[in-house]
């Protein structure tokens, strides 16, 4: 199979003023809110549900179904928060998204408001990208302008607020309870769950999260038909089983063709990779992570599993953002997750034990493993330390920042634990960090292993 | 709320008129005032560069918390400046893959370049080094952020050239965003208050337009043969080698120095002003 491009979202990106409401309306743009206001609320989420559309946050739960636990009819407000604190490293999707097309997103934010009957949503948007908040803090204006949003929208009674809530630099208020707690004015820590944000979630209302892509997804549905929609990437008897839609392929790394790819869910990397161009030139691939750091390593053997929830998990590892983060043969596997992982511990927010604590020693082990110091009994020693204490991390804590921290670890000790070693045994990296950098004279370091 | 009074804040009484206006303005977008706590923390800094101990104590006057509350939230989170800050905060990734691209030579170079380390201000005010993490421009690596400006596919070389432009004032241009701004104007979009530079900058660089531009292309080739391709898959230049020093550190390429804390900065408390003056 080669690869059908499918460009939805970004359809506009290469138009002149691609973010602005006239373009945006030139590309059908606003005509699913006027479809959808015609319909019910509950239309609508079926809709969404009959399109099988899955969070393209990471974790993959049916956004219809999402929407459909909000209780309806109580007297506490229903809110709506869309995720736009991008931050998982190597996702680099939702950022040029909404550089390009912010009105897409804002659409999608007025009819899923619509649908769930909330009369205010917010768009949390991680604080380091002020460009990107410039794109949304017009386009949310410019569709108050147009009547899209405000009071009595296009005539059909419905109203709702929207406000662009900008962060302040913090990983973890990508995770949806501490994104709310940063929301509410708070340190971005996680709840436990439940209640759950459907039943408590923004000053204990009602909340539907959703990432930015998941949200951006329903005005293409509502203007082409959930058949549509379902029509695009796997198939499985078991609808539980299946990845439907088009999706952002995030290809980053020791690559010819970096960018972003909007396809069918269920291609592969091989096929990405033969699309854009390839590794980069006299180099071969040597590990790639399917959906950020988070995401357990893969390695030339997974090259042609499917890009998909399901194909994914049944290489042990997860589908996540589609962040596809190449590395060749010159990238020292400790190095890197070395660097994941002072990442994660830096990141932490301290709540959990297991976590705070856990990452901290993680990171004091793997810095002496690079170093290349001590004897080789040693270092199984500290290899096995490194999987205990992995192993005592891992869901031991209230939300999954420290189950992805132990990700790179584990991974890259099922397929590369020799290279841990190399490093006692060479007294130090054995590979040349200059061989691995964009600015690298062609071919250098190539086959030194 | 809580009656903030011009001694209690150190501001005086304009700066506080106006600032009082904002943070009002600010708090009218949420259903619950304390919502607009992060915001306020951006407004505070827009006007002195850092979060000081005065700006805590306005946020907290506004918003009818204590001090303290308003501290436990202002540390949390990277943005927020303890000291002040230089008119340029220049982030260089060195997460795992901007930094194996190339973002730990750039940091290298720019720390033995400026002569200062992380998160540590030059001489002249000019700039702020920092270490970030990614960025969500991956495709761009390594990528360097000016005061949360995109400059893509950076070298040792064109680091440095950006720097010394941050301080002789000759200004470079983001790759996809605004004309800089400095710090403090920055800080004023991000507590929401736009700038009317949304329109300037491009939609979106090279990578982002790679598979649009092959499914262009697709679309094209029933009508014309392609020929000589190559040039349209986004691929980026690579620039002539760079003599880099090699990252320093505990470890090969350990770049996360202890975090400066209230307790060993002590000329730069956290706590709030009143304790700090009583």
């Amino acid at each position: 199979m080669t690869v059908t491009l499918t460009p939805v979202l970004s359809r506009t990106w290469d138009v002149d003023r691609s973010w602005t409401r006239a373009v945006y309306e030139e590309h059908e743009g606003y005509s699913a809110l006027r479809t959808a206001l015609g319909r019910t609320p509950d239309e609508i989420t079926q809709m969404v549900k009959d399109s099988e559309l899955r969070g393209r946050g990471g974790a993959g739960f049916p956004t219809g179904n999402k929407w459909g636990f909000i209780p309806q009819g109580g007297d506490k407000p229903v809110y709506l928060v869309v995720n736009a604190d991008e931050s998982e490293p190597g996702t680099c999707k939702d950022v040029p998204f909404m550089m390009a097309n912010p009105h897409e997103l804002v659409e999608g934010v007025i009819i899923a408001s619509y649908a769930i009957r909330a009369a205010h949503a917010f768009i949390y948007l991680r604080g380091e990208v002020v460009h990107v908040l410039r794109r949304l803090q017009a386009a949310v204006a410019e569709a108050y302008e147009a009547g899209y949003a405000g009071t009595d929208i296009l005539g059909s009674g419905y109203d709702l607020e929207i406000t662009v809530h900008a962060g302040a630099g913090a990983y973890i208020c990508g995770e949806e309870t501490a994104l709310l707690d940063s929301l509410e004015g708070r340190r971005g820590q996680p709840r436990l769950r439940p209640p759950f944000p459907a039943i408590a979630g923004l000053y204990a209302s009602p909340t539907v999260i959703n990432n930015v892509e998941s949200i951006a997804s329903v005005p293409s549905i509502v203007r082409n038909g959930p058949e549509w929609f379902a029509g695009l990437g796997t198939d499985d008897e078991d609808p539980r089983k299946r990845s439907k839609g088009m999706v952002l392929y995030s290809l980053s790394g020791h690559v010819n063709g970096p960018g972003q790819y909007e396809a069918p869910m269920g291609v592969t990397l091989r096929e990405l990779l033969e699309l854009s161009g390839g590794v980069r030139d006299g180099h071969e691939l040597k590990f790639w992570t399917p959906g950020g750091s988070s995401t357990p390593l893969l390695t030339a053997e997974h090259l042609d599993v499917p890009l998909s929830f399901e194909g994914i998990a049944g290489a042990k590892s997860m589908l996540g953002t589609r962040a596809l983060q190449v590395f060749d043969e010159t990238t020292c596997v400790v190095r890197a997750v070395l660097r994941w992982t002072e990442f994660y511990a830096h990141e932490s927010c301290g709540k959990c034990t297991p976590c705070r604590e856990g990452t901290y020693w993680l990171v004091q082990i793997l810095r002496r493993l690079e170093s290349g110091e001590g004897t080789r009994a040693e270092v199984e020693e500290d290899i096995e330390k490194l999987l205990d204490i992995s192993d005592n991390i891992l869901g031991r804590s209230f939300c999954a920042l420290a189950d992805g921290a132990v990700a790179p670890i584990t991974s890259s000790l099922q397929y590369f634990r020799d290279e841990y070693l190399a490093h006692v045994e060479h007294g130090g990296c054995p590979l040349d960090p200059a061989a691995s950098t964009l600015f690298a004279p062609q071919g250098a370091g190539a086959k030194t292993r | 709320m809580t009656q903030t009074s011009p001694e209690r804040t150190g501001f005086d009484a304009d700066t506080l008129a106006r600032l009082t206006a904002d943070a009002d303005q600010i708090i009218g977008r949420y259903p619950r005032s304390r919502s607009a706590l992060l915001p306020l923390l951006h407004l505070v800094q827009a006007e002195e560069g850092y979060v000081s101990p005065h700006g805590i104590e306005f946020c907290a006057a506004r918003l009818g918390l204590t001090a303290a509350e308003v501290a436990a939230v202002a540390t949390f989170y990277t943005q927020y400046k303890r000291r002040p800050n230089g008119d340029y905060t220049v982030g260089v990734c060195t997460n795992t893959l901007c930094a194996v691209m190339g973002g730990d030579q750039i940091f290298a170079t720019l720390k033995d370049h400026l002569g200062v380390g992380n998160d540590e201000t030059t001489e002249d005010g000019a700039v702020t080094l920092e270490h970030i993490e990614c960025n969500a421009a991956c495709d761009y690596a390594p990528v360097v952020m000016v005061n949360w400006e995109f400059f893509d596919n950076q070298t040792p070389e064109s680091a440095v050239e950006l720097v010394d432009g941050l301080r002789s004032g000759d200004l470079p241009t983001p790759t996809r965003g605004a004309s800089l701004c400095t710090f403090k104007q920055v800080s004023r979009v991000l507590a929401g208050f736009p700038d009317g530079k949304a329109d300037e900058g491009p939609a979106a660089g090279p990578a982002t337009l790679a598979g649009l531009r092959l499914y262009r292309e697709e679309q094209n080739a029933g009508r014309r043969r392609r020929s000589g391709e190559g040039d349209e898959t986004g691929s980026t230049s690579r620039p002539a080698p760079a003599g880099a020093a090699a990252p320093s550190g505990g470890a090969p390429s350990a770049h996360d120095a202890p975090e400066t804390t209230a307790e060993s900065d002590a000329a730069n408390p956290a706590t709030p002003a009143r304790e700090e003056e009583s």
